[in-house]
């Protein structure tokens, strides 16, 4: 036993354990990410003079519902380009994404190593900013690509809607937010990071 | 010297109290916080949904009560420019009659759907006087969904009346005439002159009518009527006038009678009768015209015979009651055990009891008998009579504890008494002479009482003069408290008759918004633009349109010549609440169409004249309506224009042409 011990503390540098907490965690972001496929990610809301009753898009990880055909409508008047789901390869790759995510989730937790911890982290965090990046060239590309045969053109106007919170564009008021699905993905990265901080914290003390 | 000041203060002391004592004005009438009870906040929806007969404008129009806004107006036996109702190639048939197109009515009652005697909300049913009709109104839609003829009568007035489940519609003849247009002496009136009570069947489930009965009656008026409740729920009640049979000045002649009679009809035995093959088929023609939301398209039937019941085969099946001086209205309390007639010349009000009735039937207690039908001993029936509640009683309804509230045309009021004590115990004026009232859900077994609504029939100096010609007025009330209280006035159009009431809740969140696209089965329908096409079979031409904003597709169409048919079948692209378009072409004399979102209309238009014709939409739609329109080239017969059409194609026509 004691030759063994000697050996792999050799051959491999000595990597420390998850803690009980750590392992919680694990399961508990993996579940708060799969909520993803029961509720919208992320919810535009629109409002107008002469829609009382607010307007509003949400976006699933792999679709998107709503009143996409009656923001559709309203666009073509500003020259927006159209919104169709089939333009959007992240609603095929960011659920394979987020699976291969949880996968890995469940190898870290089996093998049981900090450092496993520490690089699902870093993965969370890379797939996060991708993610808020990518939304946020979409929306860019919405609100600037006009077509110049619009009737409506107002110089120096754009129509990107908010990467978060409220922005007043002609009659119209939009406001961006998290919707459920989005939430329990916040609090995921919150856990994670928070878990990951607790983990490295714990190796320290030792 | 000294008494002169005081011979004038005398003087000014007379004249203050003659002032003091002048005659009840409205003001008086009003008192100080009935602004704040009909205040309908910006953007707050009214309590009720108040359905009111438009009389010879054949249309229903949809108030909110206690506002008295007006909401919208119903087109049901009038041809309505407004929205193209009647004009489209979709709704023309539903006004298609024996008589051909019959583009007006009388429209003088309503009756909501009822389902253990209470509103159920589904549908609302309406009488044409003239030309008799019963007409379906869905209230999901607030469209006329379905219009029934009626043979072998005249004058349809005691209708659309209905029993507690909406087994049955009546429709009741007001003028007696002979079966089946026979061509016999007026004088014959007595022989050949007949009054028929026409029951009409309503499916559960579409309800879609039929006629499963006719009862043939002697020649009189049939005028009003109302269904049973509870313990009467097998009966129908109707008041009869003219039982003098008169059929020349009935001003005089159908008032010598000190009594006519309420006929009391029980409706489960003839529909046994019925069933037993007791009634007749009798051939009889009459249109049956159903619109079908699907198809968007109205499907016109002419229907070939009737089964009629005659009370000399079906014992039991109808009895009389005598009821003072030509009775107007027949309204039963929400316990369906007492029977209001209103004798209109009567200065008094008659209250017969069902249990009376029913005992006097059962031991024989008859006076005598009309035609071979038992006419009940006028006390045996009677629970009592309401004496000097005013003059000339016409209507009667009914709140939740007891009361009855009763209109008078000549002494121009409204009237409360108690049903069991027949004691008056209030009455308010109206401005002027009432002819029906309506308190929301008094003709039911559950009155929702809280409001009294009077329809009057003079309206003068209610409200700014318009010319000769003035709106009607109707007149809201408390009934909250013991006493009446007058809270507003407004204006009405027509002439209302009768009128329902419904609390909004019931109606409000089933109400349709837009027509789902993919449900559109119009044989016509453009399904998206791509589909738009223009197609020509001799000389009819049809146009596959659609309308979104702010567009038309085709927006230009050559190739049509004088004295084709053009059809623009114009489907509405939008799936969105309140956008509709608007559709009208350069001197059509047809009328314009207004297409609600998801829906597919036709307009017809034969050009007459060559020329360019632009076409448009009428319905401000978006900032760019203005744009939204197109042009049909319209080319001399014979001409060799090729059918060309299209929104947005760069037409080579012209640069071919110069080169």
């Amino acid at each position: 036993m004691a030759v063994r011990f000697v050996c792999t503390a050799i051959i491999i540098p000595p990597m420390k354990k998850l803690t009980f907490s750590g392992k919680i965690s694990i399961i508990v972001v993996i579940l708060c990410i799969s909520t993803l496929w029961f509720f919208p990610m992320w919810r535009i809301d629109l409002a107008a003079p002469q829609y009382p009753e607010g307007i509003y898009m949400n976006i699933w990880i792999n679709h998107l519902s709503g009143d996409v055909d009656i923001i559709n409508g309203l666009n073509h008047y500003i020259g927006m380009a159209t919104i169709h789901e089939k333009d959007f390869k992240e609603f095929v790759y960011l659920p394979i994404t987020l699976i291969s995510f949880c996968v890995l989730g469940v190898v870290v937790l089996l093998w049981n190593r900090k450092i496993g911890y520490y690089i699902w982290t870093a993965i969370f965090l890379i797939i996060a900013a991708f993610s808020f990046y990518d939304f946020y060239k979409w929306e860019y590309d919405y609100g600037h690509n006009l077509d110049p045969h619009a009737p409506i053109q107002v110089p120096g106007m754009a129509y990107q809607p908010p990467l978060l919170g409220y922005k007043k564009m002609l009659n119209f008021e939009a406001l961006s937010q998290p919707d459920i699905g989005g939430w329990f993905y916040i609090v995921a990265g919150v856990v994670i990071v928070v878990a990951c901080f607790l983990e490295w914290k714990k190796s320290k003390a030792k | 010297m000294k008494r002169f000041p005081f011979i004038l203060m005398s003087f000014g002391a007379a004249v203050l109290a003659l002032s003091s004592c002048k005659m009840k004005s409205t003001e008086s009438a009003v008192s100080g916080d009935a602004a704040s009870k009909v205040y309908v906040a910006p953007g707050k929806y009214d309590e009720f949904y108040n359905f009111i007969s438009g009389g010879f404008n054949g249309q229903v129009s949809v108030y909110g009560i206690p506002s008295g806004r007006l909401l919208k107006v119903i087109p049901v036996f009038a041809l309505n420019s407004e929205n193209g109702y009647g004009y489209s190639e979709e709704t023309k048939d539903m006004l298609k009659t024996t008589a051909g197109y019959v583009p007006w009515d009388d429209q003088h009652h309503l009756e909501l759907s009822l389902t253990n005697g209470e509103h159920d909300g589904r549908w609302l049913f309406a009488n044409a006087n003239n030309t008799p009709r019963v007409a379906r109104i869905d209230l999901t839609t607030f469209k006329t969904a379905e219009i029934l003829e009626i043979p072998n009568s005249a004058g349809n007035h005691s209708s659309p009346f209905i029993t507690e489940n909406t087994e049955y519609v009546v429709a009741g003849t007001r003028f007696a005439v002979p079966m089946g247009h026979e061509d016999v002496p007026i004088s014959t009136f007595k022989e050949n002159f007949k009054s028929t009570a026409s029951f009409i069947s309503v499916d559960k489930n579409t309800g879609n009518m039929k006629i499963a009965f006719q009862i043939m009656l002697p020649g009189m008026n049939l005028d009003l009527s109302h269904g049973g409740k509870g313990p009467s729920h097998d009966w129908f009640f109707f008041s009869t006038y003219n039982t003098e049979q008169a059929n020349t000045l009935l001003e005089v002649n159908a008032s010598q009678k000190d009594k006519d009679f309420i006929v009391a009809v029980n409706w489960k035995k003839a529909e046994e009768y019925a069933k037993a093959g007791k009634g007749k088929i009798l051939p009889a023609e009459y249109m049956h015209n159903t619109y079908s939301e699907d198809s968007q398209s109205t499907n016109s039937v002419m229907e070939k015979d009737v089964l009629v019941l005659d009370p000399k085969d079906c014992p039991d099946m109808v009895y009389m009651i005598p009821c003072p001086k030509s009775p107007h209205g027949c309204d039963v309390d929400p316990t369906g055990e007492y029977i209001v007639g209103s004798g209109k010349l009567a200065a008094l009000i008659p209250v017969f009891s069902f249990t009376k009735m029913q005992n006097a039937i059962q031991n024989k207690k008859f006076e005598g008998d009309y035609y071979g039908i038992p006419v009940i001993k006028y006390e045996e029936a009677l629970h009592g009579e309401v004496q000097k509640p005013g003059l000339g009683p016409l209507h009667t309804e009914f709140d939740a504890n007891g009361n009855a509230y009763t209109s008078f045309f000549i002494s121009s009021e409204v009237v409360k008494w108690n049903i069991k004590s027949l004691k008056v115990i209030d009455r308010s004026p109206t401005f002027y002479s009432v002819g029906h009232l309506m308190v929301p859900g008094g003709d039911t077994r559950k009155p929702y009482g809280k409001y009294l609504i009077a329809y009057n029939k003079i309206t003068k100096d209610r409200f700014l003069p318009t010319g000769p010609e003035l709106a009607q007025s109707a007149q809201l009330y408390s009934i909250e408290g013991e006493k009446l209280k007058l809270l507003l006035d407004f204006p009405t159009f027509g002439e209302p008759h009768y009128a329902q009431a419904i609390p909004a809740a019931m109606l409000k969140d089933k109400s349709v918004k837009f027509y789902d696209i993919m449900k559109n089965k119009h044989p016509y329908v453009a399904l998206g633009e791509r589909k738009t096409k223009v197609e020509r079979k001799g000389n009819r031409v049809d146009v596959y349109m659609t309308a979104i904003r702010s567009h038309l597709t085709p927006d230009n169409i050559e190739g049509v010549y004088v004295g084709d048919e053009v059809y623009f079948h114009v489907t509405n692209l939008e799936q969105d609440w309140d956008i509709p378009h608007g559709f009208a072409i350069k001197n059509n004399p047809n009328a314009e169409l207004l297409i609600m979102p998801g829906e597919t209309t036709t307009l017809k238009f034969v050009p007459t004249k060559q020329g360019i014709y632009p076409f448009y939409c009428t319905d401000f739609c978006s900032a760019l309506h203005q744009e939204m329109s197109g042009y049909l080239r319209v080319s001399p017969k014979g001409s060799n224009v090729p059918l060309k059409f299209g929104t947005n194609v760069i037409d080579t026509t012209k640069a071919t042409a110069s080169k």
